[in-house]
């Protein structure tokens, strides 16, 4: 009975940490300019968790993604209202800078960007940039436990000099990962990471997501259902730049209550 | 004559593509889908069959014919031509070509550099001649319009259903642009021969180390011991070049410090800081910049800063020439600026957004990003504007003649006054020469050198590029 109340409790405490709410969207409207892409999306990241995020081509879910970590700034004519917050702060309040913003929410991209330089050098530069390393040493550790973590270091230990443009998609995806991990971050943006990638290199990127996600917030933009029923534990559907339905990704796939949702899951358009 | 046949084949080519493509049509009858090519291509094919031919002989025949003609006409006067040098012979002809050209009119009204006998026998040869070139004319006209019929004869015979005429013009094409390349090509390589050969004349006349290892140029006193025998001693005295390299590079070097800069930066501040509207204006002014002839430049450099250098200079306590390497440089430089940005913008804008991205997103600032990852991705490129800079640095001329004077003074003082090779190059090749002193060939040794170092400098720089391209692709 006593230890039938400790599971309970635990369950419990594991849905409170489970629902503890990371990052936060509310009433966000983007336009770019006279165009406008979003509206009025509101919508909860969980912490420590994977939210994926899926829909039609164009109906904004990269658009949002980009809102989280303040992308859409090099973009002169794209306009962000509305409010978002990361751990309750606004992102896009003045105070904030949106160089330690991005430091706290990495990015990954659609389609992988290693710099022109070593293995060795794209994992460390963000360490670099923000001063996170003091000595030589400290960055060799920190490269070499990023990439661990990203899967790849087995498989590169011996060219860590060599460029990270000469690995295969796959592991220039997964050293895309390991650049963002370096520095920490709290949240991770994927945009689509594994649409440029062959199936077994983007199972072995979905593996790493799945592993991420006990240290890590993931937010991922995909075009695969079964990625999204794979990898996520809340789903989010977007169309026409609306947030359609929000909910756990078991709900979403088994009994979506909104009509295009199912359509949409079921390949029926889109 | 050849001209006019030139005209008239493009005419005929013209006509024929109408031809062939209507027969095409013809032939495939209802069904348009069944010819294997396009009724384009074989109206192609049709005018390639009934020009090229023709037109091929045309041009051997403008390159030929002259040299036949005249050939047998000094060979049927090969007797009382006997006695004539090499250049008198060459006087004979030439009168002749004139009388043939002037039958019509009256031939004593015609002037002649030849008189008496010689006149009345060049006034037959010309009636020879006149006559050899009219029935070669005729010759010509007969063969061409022969070449046509037979080629378009046996190209519209040929136009069927199945027949594969879209592959022959695509071959034709690629021989034409092969051709094209070929010609730009060999006229390269004849101007380096041409460069070797002329230098080695002037070699024979000054010693190689001499001229490559001397301190001392004054072509000038070549020429005041011209009417004498110019001992090879004074020679070797007279045209030592390093002179005047030292002062292009010093030269070369102000220039490039002004411009690499100054240009680099304004690239990285039009592709990555501007915004859309400045940049739509800025770059088309910037470029037009670069379309400013040299000799503005140079009058902006002898007018304007070489006096404010000087000003300033004497105001600081030094002794600054009139005509300075510094002005040179400073303005070579601005000229330069526009060049090196336009390139350098081209190459940064051409790293991919997606690498930009990447940094930003790891909360890299602009200038971080600039620094540590789009100019790193662009430095092969932008080591090759570089080069490309210095090479127009190093081949300018008008802004140095202008501004830094002829004197060929060996030193660094940028204050003094310099030249550099283009200069010497043209000053002496000015005014009348004889072609085979040693003052004109020495123009000829010094492009050679100064090709053979631009050369050395795009192959290092080509290295350069190489070597980062494969660490970074």
């Amino acid at each position: 009975m006593d230890a039938m109340n400790t599971k309970r409790q635990e369950d419990a405490v594991n849905k409170m940490v489970q629902n503890e709410i990371k990052m936060s969207g509310k009433d966000v409207c983007v336009s770019y300019g006279e165009k406008q892409a979003l509206f009025d999306v509101n919508l909860d990241i969980p912490a420590k968790q994977v939210t994926a995020l899926i829909g039609p081509s164009g109906c904004g879910k990269s658009t949002f993604l980009r809102c989280l970590n303040r992308m859409n700034d090099t973009i002169d004519i794209c306009k962000v209202s509305g409010d978002i917050r990361l751990d309750d702060q606004d992102i896009y309040d003045h105070d904030i800078d949106v160089v330690e913003l991005r430091a706290r929410v990495g990015m990954v991209f659609q389609k992988p960007n290693p710099f022109p330089k070593s293995i060795f050098e794209n994992v460390g530069y963000g360490p670099k940039i923000h001063g996170l390393v003091r000595s030589k040493s400290d960055l060799e550790e920190v490269v070499v436990k990023s990439l661990q973590r990203a899967g790849l270091f087995e498989e590169i230990k011996d060219r860590l000099h060599e460029p990270g443009t000469g690995l295969s998609g796959g592991q220039q995806q997964r050293l895309c990962i390991a650049r963002a991990i370096a520095v920490s971050p709290e949240v991770i943006l994927m945009d689509e990471p594994c649409s440029a990638l062959d199936p077994i290199a983007t199972a072995k990127v979905e593996e790493l997501i799945d592993e991420l996600r006990e240290n890590y917030t993931i937010v991922i933009v995909t075009h695969s259902m079964q990625q999204a029923a794979r990898v996520s534990q809340q789903t989010a559907m977007f169309h026409l730049g609306k947030l359609v339905e929000v909910d756990e990704t078991d709900t979403i796939f088994t009994n979506p209550s909104n009509q295009k949702t199912q359509d949409y899951i079921t390949g029926r358009y889109g | 004559m050849v001209v006019m046949i030139l005209g008239i084949l493009l005419g005929v080519a013209i006509i024929a593509f109408l031809i062939g493509r209507a027969r095409a049509l013809t032939v495939a009858g209802e069904q348009i889908s069944s010819l294997h090519s396009r009724p384009s291509y074989h109206g192609g094919y049709l005018a390639i069959f009934s020009t090229v031919p023709a037109f091929i002989l045309s041009l051997l025949w403008a390159a030929f014919s002259k040299r036949f003609i005249e050939s047998s006409v000094l060979g049927n006067f090969s007797n009382q031509l006997s006695s004539f040098d090499v250049l008198q012979v060459q006087t004979f002809l030439r009168d002749v070509r004139t009388l043939a050209a002037n039958q019509a009119n009256d031939a004593s009204q015609v002037i002649l550099s030849t008189q008496g006998e010689v006149r009345e026998l060049a006034q037959e040869a010309a009636g020879l001649y006149a006559s050899q070139l009219s029935s070669a004319n005729n010759l010509l006209s007969v063969l061409v319009v022969f070449l046509v019929l037979a080629g378009f004869v046996f190209g519209y015979r040929r136009i069927k259903v199945e027949k594969r005429n879209r592959h022959f013009v695509e071959k034709f094409i690629t021989l034409i642009l092969v051709a094209c390349s070929a010609v730009a090509i060999l006229t390269t390589i004849g101007i380096v021969f041409s460069l070797i050969f002329e230098s080695i004349r002037f070699f024979q006349k000054v010693p190689f180390f001499d001229f490559l290892f001397g301190y001392h140029w004054s072509p000038q006193s070549a020429f005041e011991s011209a009417g004498g025998t110019s001992l090879a001693d004074d020679n070797s005295r007279i045209f030592g070049a390093i002179p005047l390299f030292v002062g292009t590079f010093l030269i070369t070097f102000i220039a490039i410090s002004i411009a690499a800069p100054l240009g680099l930066m304004s690239a990285i501040y039009m592709s990555d800081y501007a915004s859309l509207n400045f940049r739509s204006i800025a770059k088309p002014v910037m470029e037009i910049l670069a379309g400013i002839p040299t000799v503005v430049y140079g009058f902006f450099a002898a007018l304007t800063v070489a006096p404010a250098i000087r000003g300033w200079g004497e105001a600081i306590g030094l002794s600054v020439s009139s005509e300075s390497a510094l002005a040179a440089g400073v303005v070579m430089g601005i000229m330069i600026i526009p060049f090196v940005m336009s390139l350098s913008d081209d190459v940064i804008n051409s790293v991919p957004q997606t690498l930009r991205d990447g940094s930003y997103a790891m909360g890299a600032t602009k200038s971080e990003t600039i620094r540590r990852v789009v100019l790193p991705a662009a430095l092969p490129g932008i080591v090759s504007a570089l080069l490309l800079a210095v090479s127009r640095a190093v081949g300018e001329t008008m802004i140095v003649v202008m501004a830094a004077g002829l004197a060929a003074n060996l030193t660094i003082n940028p204050l003094e006054a310099v030249t550099t090779v283009t200069v010497q190059i043209v000053t002496l090749l000015v005014g009348d020469q004889e072609f085979d002193s040693a003052k004109t060939l020495a123009a000829f040794a010094l492009g050679l050198v100064l090709f053979v170092i631009t050369l050395c400098l795009n192959v290092f720089a080509l290295r350069v590029v190489q070597k980062y391209k494969e660490q970074y692709d």
